[in-house]
């Protein structure tokens, strides 16, 4: 359904070929693209139009070199003026206080409890010291969820189920976090409405009891375009230090991070990557503006590389993305150990120009036989010059690695893409632009 | 269509309340948008587009609806604000109305199948076991007798949490405790319904992200080992969605759809948020149907969806 923004500007520009800047007439088909993909990433209504007239502003009169095409420009403006807006950079949870004080607060099923837990996990390795309390009343069992979690955590959980109200028991909290010399506090409370006004009465009055360091927005990255009004209610409410935008570690675009971001004008300082504790990452507004444009994000793929294989590799491997060298050599040697880094739709999703095409495909863990019997049934020339494998070859390679024809071309044709894609970056930095926010940039 | 208790003066005005900011903003900004309009010109549909978009509708919805109701106002001679909005809504229903619907449409028939099985699914947080609490409370009213499967035996302490809507609802609860085999539980609260004579049968499952190859292969594996016991269930694989979720939820949609044969909808939270608009959507891609919407927190606060009163709804004025 969604398509990339760089195809869909390529198509976009298609009639500007030849032309050498931006203008008025031509950029106004390319504008109405770039809105239509935002909107499809959720991104609201009124905040796409508003960055389409800023990026138009920007675009207007800009040249085009030889090397890149308008598209590629204009993504580039595009990721560069999204990034800004997302928040340049990264920004630090305040923990000035004694004990400082967290609250979480959020819509139902946002996932406040969970990132409760992984904030304390988050926390207890940096060697702070950590207490939770379980401030929802309401919803069913969910003092045992935040028990059981302290305790695989094995951080202290203060919880008391005599008490319906949630301002005694955060009151009573602190007095427990103090006694027991906790550094920080992370008060749970109770999933609610932005427009149910007596719970929205009682998240202020546990504001205005405890008086938190951080007030953090939990906010689920699928909220559609309503995320906008649930996010200026809230913040009119209790005025929040802070966002966490959670279940990343699914195919949203997550555009609501642009509308919080544009409508509240509070840091995003966290985003939640899956369901286990280690889940919870820093947020990274480049890495989010790719992400909203469907660019795939290879710094992030880079430094899952990292943590998997030593620097040196990670380093080879950019080199020789960068060059333009990347070979099906590399390929295979980079699907061994891609298959030991986990999830391989997510990583493969990583690479540019690849997230698309695998989109729709059932990826299991032998999702790379067939990949890997194509590459192994190529003689080591045609690996390093896949140029060279011409029709008869492709039908050798077919026969020697029991897949056919179309399946080997389709692998020639993602393997094209991918390093079309990157000789375009590349290009891009020789002209000497700037970089900020662009795959590659260190 | 004979539902229970549906058109009870109180549920209706618990609709209208939960719909009033959908309301509101799609009925007002429509309004809003044809003051001093003698005809249907561009700027109008630039507008009926970002009142449609700014609800969720989805892009391509929304211009199908634009389509027609464009053709239809060069056929049938637009007059005033009236007309146009019996022709909205006429194109709205028309869009709800194609679903095909073979699973019951209230609390009392259940198709002849006994126990009738339903399998809850969906993506994590949006509201599942929450569901699964007024569904029970619903079929017990209508006098069914209903045991709950505690599956999700991942998320911590969601099986604690169906045990207290169990014995809110007094019902029973199958549970084999948290990280155990969901299938096994899943297998074990179909043959106890069977020998306990049960009407409806409902399984909880763990939220999953639709993006998790491995866990929805696992839903596949729970419906399977649900087939050894009765052949023919789950009878109903219900796929919840929240109504504050983007155009992702077409994607959820999706890939629940071809891990699980999902044939039912349930739409929940849509007392919060401006969000009607996401049904029409997903109805008119996946032609499943709604079955049931969640207006607010209460025990009783789920209603069966009905696409009529929705529709009137929306264009009260």
């Amino acid at each position: 359904m969604f398509e990339n923004l760089s195809s869909r500007l390529d198509r976009a520009f298609k009639v500007l070929k030849g032309q050498g800047k931006i203008s008025e007439i031509n950029v106004a088909e390319t504008v109405k693209e770039i809105r239509k993909a935002l909107i499809d990433a959720d991104v609201n209504f009124k905040i796409a139009k508003q960055f389409t007239d800023t990026v138009k502003e920007k675009a207007l009169g800009a040249n085009v070199l030889t090397s890149v095409t308008p598209g590629q420009l204009m993504v580039k403006i595009v990721s560069d003026e999204l990034t800004a807006l997302l928040g340049g950079t990264t920004e630090e949870i305040n923990l000035n206080g004694s004990p400082s004080i967290i609250l979480m607060a959020g819509l139902q099923g946002s996932g406040k409890t969970t990132h409760s837990a992984k904030l304390a996990n988050y926390l207890t390795k940096k060697g702070k010291t950590v207490m939770l309390a379980a401030c929802d009343v309401y919803r069913p069992a969910a003092i045992a969820q935040l028990k059981v979690l302290g305790e695989q955590l094995n951080v202290p959980v203060y919880a008391n189920e005599n008490s319906k109200n949630p301002v005694d028991i955060a009151k009573e909290a602190l007095k427990a976090a103090k006694d027991a010399g906790s550094k920080v506090l992370i008060i749970d409370t109770a999933g609610r409405l932005s427009i149910d006004e007596e719970m929205m009465k009682e998240i202020g009055d546990i504001k205005q009891a405890i008086q938190p360091q951080e007030i953090l927005f939990v906010v689920d990255a699928m909220t559609g375009q309503d995320a906008v009004n649930t996010a200026k209610a809230f913040n009119d409410v209790l005025d929040f230090t802070g966002v966490i935008l959670t279940k990343l570690d699914g195919d949203t675009r997550g555009g609501a991070a642009l509308s919080i971001k544009s409508v509240v004008n509070k840091p995003i300082k966290f985003m939640g990557m899956g369901e286990k504790m280690e889940a919870l990452d820093v947020f990274h507004p480049d890495r989010m503006a790719q992400r909203i444009l469907g660019m795939g994000d290879i710094v992030s793929l880079v430094e899952k590389a990292q943590s998997v294989f030593d620097e040196q590799e990670a380093e080879k491997l950019q080199k020789k993305l960068l060059k333009d060298q990347f070979t099906f050599e590399d390929f295979y040697t980079q699907i061994q150990q891609i298959k030991k880094m986990g999830n391989l739709k997510d990583l493969m999703g990583m690479i540019p120009g690849v997230g698309k095409s695998i989109k729709d495909l059932d990826i299991s863990d032998d999702a790379f036989k067939g990949i890997e019997a194509i590459i192994n049934s190529m003689t080591p020339t045609e690996r390093k010059n896949p140029d060279l494998i011409n029709g008869s070859r492709r039908k050798r390679i077919a026969t020697g690695s029991g897949t056919d024809i179309q399946q080997v071309n389709q692998l020639l044709k993602q393997f094209d893409e991918m390093r079309k894609m990157m000789k375009s970056i590349g290009k891009l930095q020789g002209a000497g632009r700037s970089l900020r926010g662009m795959p590659f940039a260190k | 269509m004979g539902i229970f208790s549906f058109f009870s003066k109180e549920k209706k005005e618990k609709l209208d309340q939960g719909l009033e900011k959908t309301k509101s903003s799609l009925l007002g900004k429509i309004s809003k948008a044809l003051i001093g309009k003698s005809q249907v010109d561009d700027d109008f549909l630039d507008e009926l587009e970002e009142i449609l978009v700014t609800s969720d509708v989805g892009i391509e919805t929304t211009l199908k609806i634009i389509e027609r109701l464009q053709s239809r106002v060069s056929t049938d001679k637009y007059l005033g604000s009236g007309e146009l909005n019996t022709i909205l809504k006429d194109e709205i229903a028309k869009l709800l109305d194609e679903n095909k619907a073979d699973i019951p449409g209230d609390f009392e028939n259940l198709n002849g199948h006994f126990p009738y099985v339903v399998m809850v699914v969906g993506v994590n947080g949006v509201g599942k076991t929450t569901t699964i609490g007024k569904m029970a409370y619903q079929y017990k009213k209508a006098g069914k007798k209903v045991v709950l499967g505690a599956a999700d035996t991942f998320r911590a302490a969601a099986v604690d949490q169906l045990k207290i809507w169990g014995s809110r609802n007094d019902v029973h609860v199958v549970a084999h405790g948290m990280n155990t085999d969901p299938a096994s539980v899943a297998f074990d609260a179909i043959q106890y319904g069977v020998q306990n004579n049960a009407d409806v049968v409902i399984i909880d499952t763990a939220g999953r992200l639709h993006n998790k190859v491995g866990l929805m292969n696992e839903l596949g594996k729970i419906k399977r080992v649900m087939s050894k016991v009765k052949p023919d269930a789950p009878h109903e694989i219900l796929l919840v969605l929240d109504a504050s979720t983007g155009q992702n939820a077409f994607e959820q949609a999706r890939q629940f759809v071809a891990a699980t044969e999902v044939n039912a909808l349930a739409l929940t939270k849509l007392d919060g948020t401006a969000k009607g608009g996401v049904v029409l959507g997903i109805a008119d891609q996946f032609k499943i149907p709604v079955k049931y919407i969640g207006v607010g927190e209460g025990i009783e606060d789920l209603q069966l969806f009905n696409k009529a009163e929705f529709v009137d709804s929306l264009f009260k004025n």
